[in-house]
């Protein structure tokens, strides 16, 4: 029985317990609206955008360097320091090119991935695949990091690592080894948009294609890959911002390479709060643009 | 689509070959558990169980088990409320302002978690609370709601609107086809939602370090801690499993409510 029959049957049991209540709610839609959004966005404004908002003020605040804690007296140093050392700028490029690069990767693999299993699979086992792929995303983050920590273990005193007593080869820690480990970490959240993309795409359109003499790189190219633009730029928003920020992943297998959130949590803890506000003005601005851009490439209409 | 054979099989090889490397370091995990070495290294050198019979007397696991548990539950409930209640509010209305707050809810997953640790713990110490159980939750909560959310509002989408019209038409009032129409068919997206909601909360690291006080040890944190004190690792590889065992299905069981009702 579809619950709207059950409907009729509980008003003639219940009728109208609270009638008044949702009169009063019905008439008066802006009321209710309130009473049911207000939480959840006193929450997010005030706890979140509140949080956001004073940590960028913070990072204009002038540290005390006796006591380490910030005075209320305004500076540009901060800034200063965080945007025009050049070091700085350095690692703020490394850590776009390794977050850009373990995108890169997800979308590689999860490309023919989603095509396989949405067209080629038999129907019963697409649910099985995706679910294979998707659930070791929650298998433990610190645990898949050393994990790979062991696969990559260049070897020394105590033994090698899995690469290396297996393929006799490693790239050791450091780009290579922290790049794979972000996509395998981060690869499941480009998966699942892309393969939701691919079952959108109409088989029709497909046939077209091959119909007028495109093979099959070119119906990809052509075809496929335009139409799957917000769905990688969907999945490629999390993959990026999630690696972006990773500073433990880069500490378990990136040897000396160093990533922004190593800085940010170094000035943090050293402590410098004011600094270490001016530099997550690195990612954040990094991220508007970012969200900025994927937005243009409808990846919202994704999320 | 024509595909030639060679093409469906490397993709296809492609395919179960990804699902072989997407499993292989979480099998590493559980074989080093059963490891007689206190080094993560391969090959293992010999078997043991001792690590698994001894767990029990690792009280600081057993600690941290129940901190992550605790705040999981608390974020979670918090997440619940307020992720359905933003989900209903921004599906069920119009009004001004409604695409930016679409916007911001997805925001806190979107930008870095180090960032809204950062940003939380000053918050937290310019106002002068002490940082420890609250914190954590306060910090989890907030990223819990978008996923809760996001389970949630992707259902409330699929529903056709018919259902509540027709309802209306059998005379139920707004409340009644909440209680007897939505309700039943949005509560597995909703507790599809809350075990993600805990899940993550239960992995989270990033943002706890930078919320909790000395005192709260969650257990990512005991793992990050542990991992370099030789004679606590293997102990590390057994709870790393124990949670693997239970998470896989617990996440498959989450997917499976997330795809909700069958059409009828």
């Amino acid at each position: 029985m579809h619950p709207v029959h059950r409907v009729g049957q509980r008003l003639e049991r219940a009728p109208g317990l609270v009638p008044g209540l949702s009169r009063f709610f019905g008439a008066r839609r802006r009321l209710a609206l309130g009473t049911v959004v207000s939480g959840p966005l006193l929450w997010l404004v005030v706890v979140y955008l509140g949080s956001l908002a004073l940590l960028v003020t913070s990072a204009f605040f002038r540290l005390d360097d006796f006591t380490g804690k910030s005075t209320s007296e305004w500076t540009v140093d901060n800034l200063d320091e965080a945007f025009t050392t050049g070091a700085y700028r350095t690692l703020v490029i490394r850590s776009v090119l390794i977050a850009a690069s373990a995108t890169l990767v997800c979308i590689c693999i999860a490309l023919p991935v989603a095509f396989y299993i949405s067209r080629l699979a038999r129907s019963w086992a697409k649910r099985g695949l995706v679910v294979a792929l998707t659930i070791p995303l929650w298998a433990g983050y610190l645990v898949k990091a050393y994990a790979l920590r062991a696969i990559f273990e260049p070897g020394g005193d105590n033994g090698g690592g899995f690469l290396n007593s297996v393929l006799g080869a490693s790239p050791g820690f450091g780009y290579t080894a922290t790049i794979v480990t972000l996509a395998y970490l981060w690869f499941p959240y480009m998966l699942l948009p892309v393969y939701t993309g691919f079952e959108r795409l109409p088989d029709a359109l497909l046939d077209a294609s091959s119909d007028l003499g495109a093979g099959t790189l070119r119906t990809f190219r052509s075809v496929i890959f335009p139409l799957l633009i917000p769905s990688i730029a969907a999945g490629s928003i999390f993959t990026f911002s999630l690696s972006l920020g990773d500073y433990i992943t880069v500490k378990v297998v990136g040897g000396t390479t160093q990533m922004i959130g190593n800085i940010i949590e170094r000035t943090l803890l050293a402590p410098n709060q004011p600094l270490a506000a001016a530099f997550t003005l690195w990612p954040i601005g990094i991220m508007i643009v970012y969200l900025a851009v994927m937005g243009r490439l409808g990846a919202f209409k994704n999320l | 689509m024509q595909l030639s054979r060679t093409s469906r099989w490397s993709l296809r090889t492609i395919t179960y070959l990804t699902i072989g490397i997407v499993y292989l370091p979480l099998a590493i995990v559980l074989v080093l558990s059963f490891n007689d070495s206190n080094a993560l290294v391969w090959p293992p050198r010999g078997f043991t169980t001792h690590w698994w019979s001894t767990l029990t007397d690792v009280e600081s696991a057993r600690e941290a088990l129940a901190t992550s548990a605790r705040i999981g539950i608390i974020a979670m409930l918090i997440a619940v409320v307020l992720g359905s209640l933003l989900a209903f509010g921004l599906q069920r209305f119009e009004f001004f302002g409604k695409n930016t707050l679409s916007f911001l809810a997805v925001l806190p997953i979107a930008l870095p978690g180090i960032v809204t640790g950062v940003a939380l713990r000053n918050t937290f110490v310019r106002f002068g609370w002490d940082l420890g159980y609250l914190s954590v939750v306060v910090g989890h909560a907030t990223f819990c709601i978008v996923v809760v959310y996001n389970n949630v509002v992707a259902r409330l989408r699929r529903l056709s609107p018919n259902l509540r019209e027709a309802s209306a038409d059998l005379g139920a009032q707004p409340w009644q086809t909440f209680r007897y129409v939505t309700w039943p068919l949005m509560r597995s997206a909703v507790a599809a939602g809350a075990i993600l909601a805990f899940a993550l909360s239960f992995d989270e690291v990033v943002v706890t370090t930078f919320t909790a006080g000395a005192g709260v040890s969650t257990l990512p944190q005991w793992i990050l801690n542990n991992f370099s004190r030789p004679n606590v690792l293997p102990y590390v590889t057994v709870v790393a499993t124990i949670v693997m065992v239970i998470s896989l299905p617990v996440a498959w069981l989450a997917q499976r409510l997330s795809d909700g009702p069958r059409e009828r």
